[in-house]
């Protein structure tokens, strides 16, 4: 499925790229791997409606970033924002563009979607390597009526550098104090336990080879390869699935406006309904721009994509930004970037 | 010369002329082969050099830094504030242990298979073996990489591994090598896929070598009674000892800096851990997996790996050739 969607961006990216040389610029950006999926479908469908390309690579959210500051490309993309005054060193402006959300996955015979359930707590515990077999008191009181083998957990984490990581990590920090003062947060740590797999496909993958495992990736990963996912004891100690109502509510809690340059990490929400690990992905622009014929494309990209492309996300499993936060994103656009 | 053979008058009147114009277009022809072949070696080296330039450019922050510490430090914390820590011997340790364990595996089987070419196999069978050795070759290093992923290492898993460590749990050391739990990717898979990877280059070039030896001193020591052994033993090996150190030495090569197939079933795990059955990682394949996603003190950390290895790689190829210098003076004496 999103192979397709894969060669659909490159064909967009490459007729563009043709056609450019006679007609108006078309959009380059670079970044973020996760939000992908959904870029190039918005892509596509932006493609159909009023013939302007977007050319993404998704090279992964340092790239990105890197990429913007190099101006090689008219937008960046990454998972784990910039804050505020690094913002306003480089001159850029940043906003959430659309969220998703990471969730545990397990592979234990006998054991279905959404049965076993974990909380932040053991969850760090098993990363950090203290919780060593399924069978450990600190998941057993968590899932009493589930009968847990006694074998070794295999570790699974991502090997590269990854947003999905800097989620993660950043969840598992605020949830344990252990973890925060042995491991901290960001998008390559050094993981005490566990095997490293590229990608979220490779940590999807990892699982769903190997007896006994446990990874963590977004949740579209884990619908489409058909994964075990667990529930989460949430913030306000509730027990929740990960469906898109428990991510909305994560989203709905976060508040925007009173965070400088959208600086907002969604992880351990308030809330009885809240998922708790939840994830926003942001876009990079530069406040004045070099190219501003290219700008105003870019702009008009991501208003068309804010207004129209919200079911388009939800089929993705992403969640669209609630119209509030787009208001505020579009009145920051008119405000800072010089773009006319 | 066709011209004077045809017309021995005419070159006999202006003999003198005619052998200076012919010497000089012979001299322009050898100059320009002499530049050619010149500029093109010069090629090499100036590339060479330039990538160890550019190499230690790039590593320069990560080398103040660390300094010597870089390569005895295990602990490798690439978002650590302010200053991350990073060490190589994570990497180094992976890439030498995966190495030798793969040379291990792949010397003896890749020589035996071309002592079979060559000396005990059926004629009718010879080519298309070999053409399989070679086609091994052949096959791109992320098709090892996905069939080490999906099928050996699952196979390992299951069967293999838990069969090893229960069999050697109470013999010391060996329960240290052999344990932890089952797992789809650790150094031994890796270095088992490695294994496969560069037996071809063992076996290709030993049976060419091992193709070049007489007959007469092969059939010399068969008419002396030699068994078939005695004459591998005595006559081939000595004789192609050059060459198959040259083989070992490309496939050693070849396993030090492979990338993909590793970095796939290795596991990216820097810590040390005493079991082969246990994730490691190898220099190649954290540059692989670190590198998009790095900055910084980071990425500069991963290119002073890249020079590290090319370090590594260096001194193999130097004490290969050492060696190969001492093996022919002892000869020759």
């Amino acid at each position: 499925m999103y192979l397709n969607k894969f060669l659909g961006l490159a064909l967009v990216a490459g007729l563009t790229g043709a056609a450019s040389v006679a007609t108006a610029a078309d959009i380059t950006g670079a970044g973020a791997t996760f939000p992908f999926p959904i870029y190039s479908k918005w892509a596509d469908a932006y493609k159909k409606e009023t013939g302007n390309g977007l050319n993404y690579q998704s090279i992964g959210s340092g790239a990105g970033i890197k990429q913007i500051q190099a101006k090689t490309v008219t937008f960046g993309a990454t998972d784990a924002p910039l804050k505020k005054e690094d913002l306003d060193k480089s001159g850029l402006v940043q906003w959430p563009m659309v969220m998703g959300a990471i969730v545990p996955v397990v592979n234990i015979d006998g054991i279905k979607p959404g049965e076993l359930v974990l909380d932040g707590k053991t969850l760090a515990d098993i990363y950090l390597g203290n919780v060593k077999k399924w069978d450990d008191d600190a998941i057993k009181k968590l899932n009493p009526k589930v009968t847990l083998p006694g074998t070794a957990i295999t570790v699974v984490r991502r090997s590269d550098g990854s947003g999905t990581t800097f989620n993660f990590t950043d969840y598992l920090a605020k949830a344990s104090s252990d973890w925060q003062s042995k491991i901290g947060s960001g998008q390559a740590v050094e993981w005490p336990v566990g095997v490293g797999a590229r990608g979220n496909d490779g940590v999807a993958g990892n699982v769903a080879q190997t007896k006994n495992s446990i990874g963590y990736v977004e949740y579209a990963y884990a619908k489409q390869n058909k994964l075990t996912y667990t529930g989460m004891v949430n913030k306000a100690g509730k027990h929740v699935q990960p469906t898109i109502e428990a991510f909305q509510a994560a989203a709905a809690n976060a508040d925007w406006a009173h965070s400088p340059g959208y600086y907002q990490i969604l992880t351990d929400q308030p809330g009885d309904k809240s998922w708790p690990i939840t994830a926003a992905t942001f876009i990079l622009m530069y406040k004045e721009p070099a190219d501003k014929a290219a700008a105003t494309e870019a702009l008009k990209f991501f208003g068309w994509s804010y207004d129209k492309g919200g079911k388009m996300a939800e089929e993705l499993d992403y969640i669209p930004m609630p119209t509030s936060v787009v208001g505020l994103v579009k009145k920051t656009w008119a405000d800072e970037i010089k773009s006319k | 010369m066709t011209d004077m053979a045809l017309e021995p008058a005419r070159a006999a009147a202006e003999p003198a002329f005619d052998r200076a114009r012919a010497l000089s277009a012979f001299k322009l022809g050898d100059r320009t082969f002499y530049w050619v072949t010149r500029v093109s070696a010069l090629f090499v080296l100036i590339i060479l050099g330039g990538i160890i330039l550019s190499l230690i450019i790039g590593a320069w922050p990560a080398i103040r830094t660390y300094g010597f510490d870089f390569l005895f430090t295990q602990r490798w914390a690439p978002s650590l504030q302010p200053t991350p820590i990073l060490g190589a011997l994570g990497p180094i340790y992976g890439t030498i242990v995966t190495s030798l364990i793969a040379m291990a595996i792949a010397i003896p089987v890749g020589l035996g298979i071309a002592i079979f070419l060559t000396e005990l196999c059926p004629m009718p069978l010879r080519q298309p073996i070999a053409v399989a050795i070679e086609l091994l070759a052949g096959i791109p290093s992320i098709i090892y990489g996905m069939w080490g992923f999906f099928v050996l290492g699952p196979f390992l898993a299951d069967h293999f591994e838990p069969a090893i460590v229960s069999a050697f749990e109470n013999v010391p050391i060996l329960n240290t090598i052999f344990q932890g739990p089952a797992s789809n990717l650790s150094l031994f898979n890796a270095s088992l896929v490695l294994s496969i990877m560069i037996l071809p280059f063992i076996t290709a070039i030993s049976r060419d070598v091992f193709a070049t030896v007489p007959p007469v001193l092969k059939e010399a020591a068969y008419g002396v009674g030699c068994t078939t052994w005695e004459v591998v033993r005595n006559v081939v090996l000595p004789y192609t000892r050059v060459g198959v150190i040259g083989g070992v030495m490309l496939a050693l090569g070849r396993a030090l800096g492979e990338t993909m197939a590793v970095t796939f079933i290795i596991g990216n795990s820097f810590k040390i851990s005493g079991s082969l059955f246990a994730p490691g990682t190898t220099i190649s394949a954290a540059i692989a997996s670190e590198f998009a996603e790095s900055d910084g003190l980071h990425q500069s950390a991963l290119i002073l790996l890249g020079l590290l290895l090319f370090v590594l790689t260096f001194c193999v190829l130097t004490a290969a050739r050492l060696m190969l210098r001492r093996l022919e003076r002892k000869a020759g004496a």
